[in-house]
């Protein structure tokens, strides 16, 4: 740069130059009317969450109304927007809200804005939603608790935060909700913290998740570094620009880090043990919306899968593992949360598939995750319903014929069974079909990969019904009397059966073409017709259902057997995850750390010391020159008068 | 000035254009400064303390709004010795909001059991019989205002000011009513009084050495407007020992006033003696005021020889940094460190100056804003922490204080976080658009070793929040005592300008942009 | 004609310095040696002179004060003697100039009249 053109702009007698805006390219339109009031979405909860952590115990009776409310507001406002959005014409629906510029220095720009288009609006109607029925629902479950109002808050911090991942329009604002839900995941986990088991479970899976967010805050360096941006216009907008290379690491980071959020493998481990906290918690983070944050991240950056195809079938390879994974687990375990965990994974599985098959199955991965938002957060209300009529009780085999005291509970989860097990006209038949054929379209192992799990689904679905509802009681003696749940808990439970029911054909064929303008769609184009998929799926559904149903609807044993086929213990171990990890991350992670301990201890720390001693030294020593005395001072002075002449005559010669 | 001075050669008298419109927020003060004066002489002792404080407030917020309605105005004026230009309102504006906020430290009354801050009458001896008998009248002063007002006036002539004399004057005007103000604090009267001695001595050594440097560059252009100066530098461009030596003793004249290493000793023992409200407003203020000057003076009048004194910039800025950075490792009373936390951040500041371009300027400007906020909320807090003999200011007595009063020692730490430069605050915000202009202007090593040096100095601020927060608290520790609504509502407005300013900067970094052209 | 503007300042500047060492000198040199106590004390306008040893070493503020005040009136005679001189020239703007300066000392004075600053005592 040329300095003196420069000084000649800042010494100058000419008028102000006008700045020159560069106006963003192709950005979605500005919020106006009603979506400028996009922020509250956000703003609600927050406030609750803040005032009823500020305010402490002075909130303990209003506060989790407050919170209900604040949370009930936040739905309203995301249904104001979505009928703003529904009146749109398709290409303007797409808004976004400037917030502020943090700093916009040189090329290092940091704007920070929210983004509403119809793939986040469908998230922000979810997470409200069923967000709204579980808190309603925990008015009930957590009646008891003394630390209630810290349960609601640290819901409505999930709300904010969760809000914020879905609207927010750059990685980097994501970033902030991803770690921010993380927080609150581990919050809730660890909320019964008295609870040794709750506590590690809750450091588990903030660990576990950490190793997602490298990869996640890997991804958002290399964007800025590749596309000198990290909004989603910036980045977004031609990824192909950049080189395949790049993109599929920029994937490979993003699956990473949406492996970690959505328990997908290698990180499935922590979500089994995350149902130590309440159950609703269960419901609303680790079934409906947290755990999909990775397949939103995945399609949300679907430009750049489709960039990048090796990136993209790595997606598919992942989803195709975790959904027989996390199916098998189901199969084995008693704990009635545990079996719905491992059915969660096993269903986030589905969707991360989806979302690997490009743009025949984004759609699909989302409305299937709309619908499994709504059955598995219906079950996960349920499990809790049951435990809370048996005392707490969590082990199957200790349940049985649940159907004739615990009705709501039995109707209003037999809708989530159909549905996850895709039975028409239930809710799971519309969504995981389409993801079957989409698969089949692809690649015909992936295909049966998808339909293999159906029928693994099925069973273990219906062996975790029929243990639960139907055959003998087999109830211990401290819950001989179980019961229904009260009208507070019951109610969302059958807003939520009901949409297991409806949500199906409510939304096929309509979030094809609600979707398409963000994600794309391509129809597949299959070999068969997809009568005759539906038709094998249903075979293989009703087959799996029925294997589980004879085997578990007589006697069930107390306690486990012992005697069992190699694959049941494995499954029992949830396939050597935690072995795994041990194994292979934990030992020789232990082993770094001890050598770098030893390293930090004799190397780093002498250095940090020596220079923190030397630098102590050096002050103490240079403190000796302040005096006290004005006479040294002039002295100092008249020397420092010395030094500035002598440099500049020095420079001159 | 200098066509006043022309009129020596010719007969004929040019009537000076002065724009009174132009000039009207420094005329406002300073003729409000000797109204303050009158009040003094003439309204009965119990009534001074509401008129002052109503002629104060009132004179400080019309000013500020005279300054903001000048925004945009470009022109020299009062026969070409005061530039009205972008860098000027905007350290104007500064500077009147500084000012504002070290005023509402200065009215504060509810702390201090005895009354004020300020000794009952400043030329009683030190412990002596006069003394303790004007203390039991319960005599309170309020001849601080006009000091107070006069001093403002001088700075905002400081950042104006586009002629050497006009500059100097304005730095007379500025500092004389400082050393006053140094040497009347209630408590620890002689450290008080030693502090304003040293200040004067000091200060008038200082200003010896700047108007000599004035009169060399005189000799050499043979004008003392900094245009003219600079014309004449692309007149003559060979060597010139003349301007040499001017440009030197006019830096070292400045170097004083931010407190550049080794020009700095006397700001540790000053800081410590004055009231502490008054070392508030000396701290930000000042160093505003003086580099608005450098960077004039710097800029305009001598841009052309910048190869000349840029590396002996660079020299004073890695001592002021590192000195500063390092005393402050050791220092055990919280506005000592301070103090050389302020010597540190000129040697940061000096940077802008080292980068002579736009961005230099604009960043100086913010940072300033930045710096100043952040510094008058801390002294602020000082004041609150005291024990039966005054402010509490050793560090070991400040030890756990998170513990008893979470709110003060909270904003005292986000005011620690913001020197530091940690990002969110204010601070941050500073440093990095002073560094980036640094590296913009070829001074690329001299941004790393304020990396460094901020490595130190982040240290050393951490040391004080560890003390503050994670500490347990001593038994027979001060107490915080709550304020009147003056002293919360100056930590108020510094903690939230300090935050709100790192959170959303862009807006002031525009303005500072805008106004990053001096006019000549 | 001169070789050197300066060389008259210079010329001065020597004849002050000679004039000082000569006086001196001669004062020694040929002034009568009577010492009294009132001869060796430090000259204070006939009064007695301070820091006395009983009364604190210190003068008291009421010196500062009318040295004070007489360098103000000084200054201002200082600037009113040119514009006094030229007048005519300057016209009605230095009137009120000074005028402005005028009221500004006698603010000041004022001040150090209300606030007891005339009173001896």
């Amino acid at each position: 740069m040329n300095i003196s053109s420069t000084l000649a702009s800042v010494v100058a007698s000419g008028q102000i130059e006008a700045s020159n805006i560069d106006p963003s390219v192709n950005a979605p339109a500005v919020a106006t009317g009603a979506f400028s009031f996009m922020w509250l979405l956000i703003a609600l909860p927050l406030l609750g969450a803040a005032i009823l952590l500020i305010f402490g115990k002075r909130t303990d009776k209003w506060g989790p109304y407050l919170a209900i409310a604040m949370s009930c507001g936040a739905f309203i406002v995301g249904a104001v927007m979505y009928l703003t959005m529904l009146g749109l014409p398709a290409n303007d629906r797409p808004v976004n809200l400037h917030i502020w510029d943090w700093v916009i220095v040189g090329d290092f720009q940091a704007p920070i804005g929210m983004q509403l288009d119809q793939l986040s609006i469908i998230f922000v109607l979810l997470i409200t939603f069923v967000g709204s029925l579980i808190h309603i629902y925990s008015l009930g479950y957590m009646k008891h608790d003394p630390e209630k109002r810290k349960f609601f808050a640290y819901l409505n911090l999930f709300v904010a935060a969760m809000l914020l991942l879905v609207t927010a329009d750059s990685y980097l604002l994501l970033y902030v909700g991803w770690e921010g839900v993380g927080l609150a995941s581990y919050l809730l986990i660890g909320f019964w913290q008295y609870k040794p088991s709750a506590a590690v479970a809750a450091k588990k899976a903030f660990v576990v998740n950490r190793v997602g967010d490298v990869g996640l805050s890997i991804a958002i360096m290399l964007m800025f570094v590749t596309f000198g941006s990290v909004t989603f216009s910036g980045v977004l907008e031609d990824p192909a620009a950049a080189n395949e290379s790049t993109l599929t690491w920029i994937g490979l980071a993003l699956l990473l880090a949406a492996c970690g959020k959505s328990a997908q493998f290698p990180l499935q481990s922590w979500l089994l043990d995350a149902m130590e906290g309440p159950t609703p918690v269960s419901a609303l983070i680790h079934a409906a919306t947290m755990v999909t944050a990775g397949v939103y991240l995945i399609v949300r950056s679907a430009p750049i899968f489709d960039a990048a195809p090796d990136a993209r079938t790595a997606v598919m390879v992942i989803g195709a593992i975790t959904l027989i994974f996390g199916a098998i687990i189901g199969c084995a375990k008693d704990d009635i949360k545990k079996a719905l965990a491992g059915s969660t994974m096993s269903q986030i599985g589905y969707m991360i598939l989806a979302a690997g098959l490009g743009p025949v199955g984004y759609v699909f991965a989302i409305f299937h995750l709309v619908t499994h938002g709504f059955f598995k957060a219906n079950m996960f209300l349920g499990a809790g319903s049951i435990m809370h009529g048996m005392n707490d009780q969590l082990d199957m085999r200790r349940f049985g014929a649940l159907r004739k005291v615990m009705v709501i509970t039995f109707i209003t989860f037999s809708c989530g069974w159909l549905a996850i097990m895709g039975v028409p006209p239930f809710a799971g038949f519309y969504s995981k079909d389409k993801i079957i054929e989409a698969a089949f379209g692809v690649n015909v192992i992936v295909g049966a990969v998808a339909l293999l799990g159906a029928g693994i689904t099925a069973f273990y679905m219906t062996r975790l019904w029929t243990m639960t509802f139907t055959g003998k009681s087999r109830w211990t003696d401290d819950n001989k009397h179980p019961h229904e749940s009260s009208a507070v808990m019951w109610i969302p439970m059958a807003i939520l059966a009901f949409l297991s029911v409806v949500a199906g054909f409510m939304l096929a064929g309509a979030i094809e073409t609600w979707l398409a303008p963000v994600t794309g769609f391509e129809e597949t184009e299959l070999a068969v017709s997809s009568l005759v998929m539906e038709c094998a799926s249903l075979a293989l559904v009703v087959l799996g259902a029925t294997i589980a149903y004879l085997q578990y609807r007589r006697d069930v044993p107390l306690v486990a057997p012992q005697h069992v086929s190699p694959l049941t213990v494995a499954a029992r171990q949830d396939l050597y995850g935690d072995a795994f990890n041990e194994e292979v991350f934990m030992r020789p992670g232990q082993w770094l750390t001890r050598s770098m301990v030893f390293f930090d201890n004799r190397g780093i720390d002498a250095l940090v010391n020596g220079i923190a001693a030397s630098l102590g030294g050096l002050s103490g020593r240079m403190r000796r020159i302040q005096t006290g005395f004005a006479r040294s001072y002039a002295l100092s002075m008249l020397a420092g008068a010395v030094i500035v002449v002598a440099t500049l005559i020095l420079v001159r010669m | 000035m200098n066509s006043l001075l022309a009129a020596g050669t010719s007969p004929e008298f040019a009537l000076p254009s002065i724009e009174y419109r132009l000039i009207s927020p420094i005329l406002l003060v300073l003729g409000m400064a000797v109204i303050s004066v009158l009040v003094e002489a003439f309204v009965p002792r119990a009534h001074r303390r509401v008129v002052q404080l109503v002629l104060t407030f009132s004179t400080l917020i019309v000013a500020l709004i005279l300054v903001v309605m000048l925004a945009g105005q470009r022109a020299v004026t009062a026969a070409g010795s005061l530039a009205v230009d972008g860098p000027a309102l905007f350290m104007q504006g500064t500077l009147l909001v500084l000012a504002l906020m070290a005023a509402l430290l200065v009215a504060e009354r509810g702390v201090d059991p005895a009354g004020d801050a300020f000794a009952a009458r400043a030329n009683a001896l030190p412990g002596s019989i006069d003394e303790r008998e004007f203390t039991k009248r319960g005599w309170l002063t309020t001849e601080v205002w006009c000091l107070f007002l006069f001093s403002v006036g001088g700075m905002m002539l400081f950042v104006t000011g586009t002629d050497l004399l006009i500059l100097f004057v304005a730095l007379e005007i500025m500092s004389l009513p400082l050393y006053l103000l140094a040497g009347i604090a209630r408590r620890r009267r002689l450290l008080s009084q030693e502090a304003a001695m040293k200040y004067f001595l000091l200060g008038a050594f200082s200003s010896g050495f700047f108007l000599y440097g004035s009169a060399l560059l005189y000799g050499f252009a043979g004008t003392v407007d900094l245009g003219g100066i600079a014309d004449a530098i692309t007149a003559n461009a060979g060597q010139n020992g003349l301007l040499i030596a001017g440009t030197a003793l006019i830096a070292v004249g400045l170097f004083f006033k931010v407190a550049a290493v080794p020009f700095h000793q006397w700001a540790p023992d000053v800081y410590q003696g004055s009231p502490t409200a008054i070392t508030a407003f000396m701290a930000s203020c000042v160093k505003v005021a003086a580099f608005g000057a450098m960077l004039r003076i710097m800029y305009v009048a001598l841009g052309g020889v910048r190869w000349d004194w840029r590396p002996m910039f660079w020299v004073i800025a890695i001592l002021t940094m590192f000195v500063g950075s390092i005393i402050a490792l050791t220092q055990t009373d919280v506005k000592r460190m301070l103090a050389y936390s302020s010597v540190a951040h000129a040697g940061f500041l000096l940077i802008a100056v080292v980068a002579t371009n736009e961005e230099g300027l604009a960043g100086a400007m913010f940072y300033l804003l930045a710096y100043g906020v952040a510094t008058i909320g801390g002294f602020g807090v000082i004041t609150l922490v005291r024990d039966s003999t005054g402010e509490a200011t050793h560090l070991s007595s400040w030890a756990g204080l998170g513990k008893r009063s979470p709110w003060v020692a909270g904003a005292f730490a986000v005011f620690l976080l913001s020197f530091a430069g940690i990002p969110l605050t204010a601070g941050f915000i500073g440093k990095f658009a002073v560094f980036e202009a640094g590296v913009a202007g070829g001074a690329g090593w001299l941004v790393v070793a304020a990396v460094l040096a901020s490595a130190i100095a982040v240290f050393f601020y951490g040391r004080v929040i560890v003390i503050l927060l994670f500490s347990v608290p001593a038994a027979d520790g001060p107490t915080v005592v709550v304020p009147s609504s003056f002293t919360a509502f100056a930590i108020a407005a510094g903690l939230s300008l300090t935050v709100v300013l790192g959170i959303i900067p862009q807006p002031f970094l525009d303005l500072a942009e805008k106004a990053s052209i001096f006019v000549r | 004609m001169l070789p050197n503007p300066y060389l008259p300042i210079f010329a001065l500047g020597l004849l002050a310095f000679l004039f000082a060492c000569v006086s001196v000198t001669l004062a020694t040199l040929v002034g009568p040696k009577r010492y009294n106590r009132a001869k060796l004390d430090a000259y204070e306008c006939g009064i007695d002179p301070t820091p006395q040893p009983i009364g604190g070493g210190h003068f008291t503020i009421k010196y500062y004060l009318t040295a004070m005040l007489f360098i103000v009136f000084d200054i201002e005679i200082v600037f009113l003697y040119p514009w006094a001189v030229s007048f005519e020239a300057l016209g009605l703007f230095a009137v009120i100039e000074v005028i402005l300066f005028i009221v500004t000392v006698l603010c000041v004075y004022a001040f150090v009249w209300r606030r007891g600053g005339l009173e001896w005592d």
